[in-house]
């Protein structure tokens, strides 16, 4: 019988919720690597028991963790992230040149058809590549190296790699995001790169049609379509039909279009999803109200889901790696929030229902299907 | 035999009790005892210093003798007792964070 395998990275470690099917009944393994920050934890989409994980500490560093049975048993792999050459500098908060320093993992990627091939998206902002399980990275240079990369500055949580989307049409072409620097495109394996934020209008830099300087939060693309890709910006919900040329914003009749998370039904390419939060400075939902909103038409008109959230006094945020579907019939949806709940909906947004309340706060989310 | 004090993380990580005991080759020294350590315990490379530029991290600590060594060189010669045995080297997680 088919089911559902959901991983959890949270600041004091990883769990691992498995269910069948039905999506009623969850079982709870964790925390794996208790007390440690797990940014995120992926699984091969070649092999799903393969998994990676980032662990890491402001004491001790980074781990990369790596399991061979689905989470049960999990062996640290090989954790050396040194930048290619001379790293060089980019600007700090205040302008100034900054050194770039490794700090740890946001985002583990593995390869749509080996197992241990995997990208890793860094802070500061890098993109990284190891093609055997894990035991070894090596910087895809030519990201830092494209010409911008001395002008990027961190966002408030650090200058972080944290989305990295594979083109299961073209290998050869990956999209990741930086905040703040935008979206950049490779077209020949990550060997190139070029920023793709045309269209990106961003209150905070002066320029207008500034290249780079976009606090991008999260990207999501249906397989069915890699050229569709949706955004949540620091401000606005964006759209792009050719493959991040051009941006246009669909956020709409949103309450609000700040926010962290964004992504896309399983089977329904212009069926999307957004939590909204209130503000830049105030990170909750707005009234008290945790609220999904879907839409069905790609963007513009928006609609609150509510059954099962809480709707009143409820002051939580769901960071940007921290929603995921299920591509079962029923497209599952599952988002976790920094008050340690990760709500299942099994129905694509209708009604939702806790898994679990209690847990760390939640930084990472992702769903594997099993068949 | 150099004789280390773990904290816990770093335990968990290496599967040890809070002390372990180690061969140490040449003198005792920050690098050497480190060095030392994660040859013995792989999973420990990159824990208690950077693994590019070797610098100790932040919040790490080494403590001995009632003396904190944290900011003598990593050449520098640890203290007798400690090369002895006769008192082991504490590695601290400093206190810090929620």
């Amino acid at each position: 019988m088919s089911g559902v395998r959901v991983l959890v990275g949270t600041r004091k470690g990883a769990f691992v919720l498995t269910s069948d099917g039905k999506r009623e009944v969850w079982d709870v393994s964790g925390p794996h690597f208790g007390g440690w920050e797990i940014y995120h934890v992926n699984g091969s989409p070649a092999d799903p028991d393969r998994l990676y994980a980032s662990q890491s500490t402001g004491w001790f560093g980074q781990l990369i963790q790596r399991s061979d049975d689905g989470g049960s048993t999990w062996a640290p792999v090989g954790n050396q992230f040194q930048y290619d050459g001379v790293p060089g500098t980019h600007q700090w908060y205040d302008g100034t040149p900054h050194p770039w320093e490794f700090a740890r993992v946001w985002h583990l990627e593995p390869s749509l058809t080996d197992p241990d091939t995997v990208l890793a998206g860094v802070e500061d902002a890098a993109l990284f590549r190891s093609t055997d399980g894990g035991q070894s990275w090596h910087e895809l240079a030519g990201l830092r190296g494209h010409g911008s990369g001395s002008s990027w500055q961190p966002g408030a949580g650090g200058m972080c790699l944290h989305t990295i989307i594979l083109d299961p049409r073209d290998s050869e072409r990956i999209f990741v995001a930086i905040s703040a620097a935008g979206v950049f495109r490779t077209d020949d394996g990550g060997e190139t790169w070029r920023p793709v934020n045309r269209g990106l209008q961003s209150g905070g830099i002066p320029d207008p049609d500034a290249e780079v300087g976009h606090c991008v939060h999260r990207l999501a693309m249906h397989p069915s379509r890699p050229d569709v890709l949706y955004m949540q910006k620091h401000w606005d919900v964006m759209r792009s039909d050719d493959a991040g040329e051009s941006w246009h914003e669909v956020s709409g009749d949103l309450p609000t279009d700040f926010g962290f998370a964004i992504d896309v039904h399983s089977h329904e390419p212009e069926t999307i999803y957004v939590v909204p939060i209130k503000s830049d400075s105030e990170h909750f939902p707005p009234d008290g109200k945790l609220r999904v909103y879907r839409s069905r038409t790609g963007g513009n008109e928006w609609e609150p889901l509510t059954e099962g959230l809480p709707q009143s006094n409820c002051y939580v945020n769901v960071l940007r790696d921290a929603m995921a579907v299920d591509s079962l019939e029923s497209c599952g949806v599952y988002f976790g929030t920094t008050g340690g709940q990760v709500y299942a909906s099994a129905d694509a947004g209708n009604s939702w229902a806790p898994i679990v309340r209690d847990l760390p706060a939640v930084l990472s989310v992702e769903a594997q299907t099993l068949a | 035999m150099i004789r280390v004090v773990l904290p816990a993380h770093l335990r968990t990580l290496a599967h040890v009790e809070r002390e372990v005991e180690l061969e140490v080759i040449g003198q005792a020294t920050q690098r050497s005892v480190i060095d030392a350590l994660e040859a013995r315990y792989p999973v420990l490379q990159g824990t208690l210093r950077d693994p590019v530029t070797q610098k100790r991290r932040a919040f790490v600590r080494f403590f001995a003798c009632e003396d904190d060594l944290s900011h003598q060189l990593p050449d520098a010669p640890l203290p007798e007792a400690v090369a002895t045995g006769a008192e082991p080297l504490f590695v601290i997680g400093a206190m810090a964070g929620g």
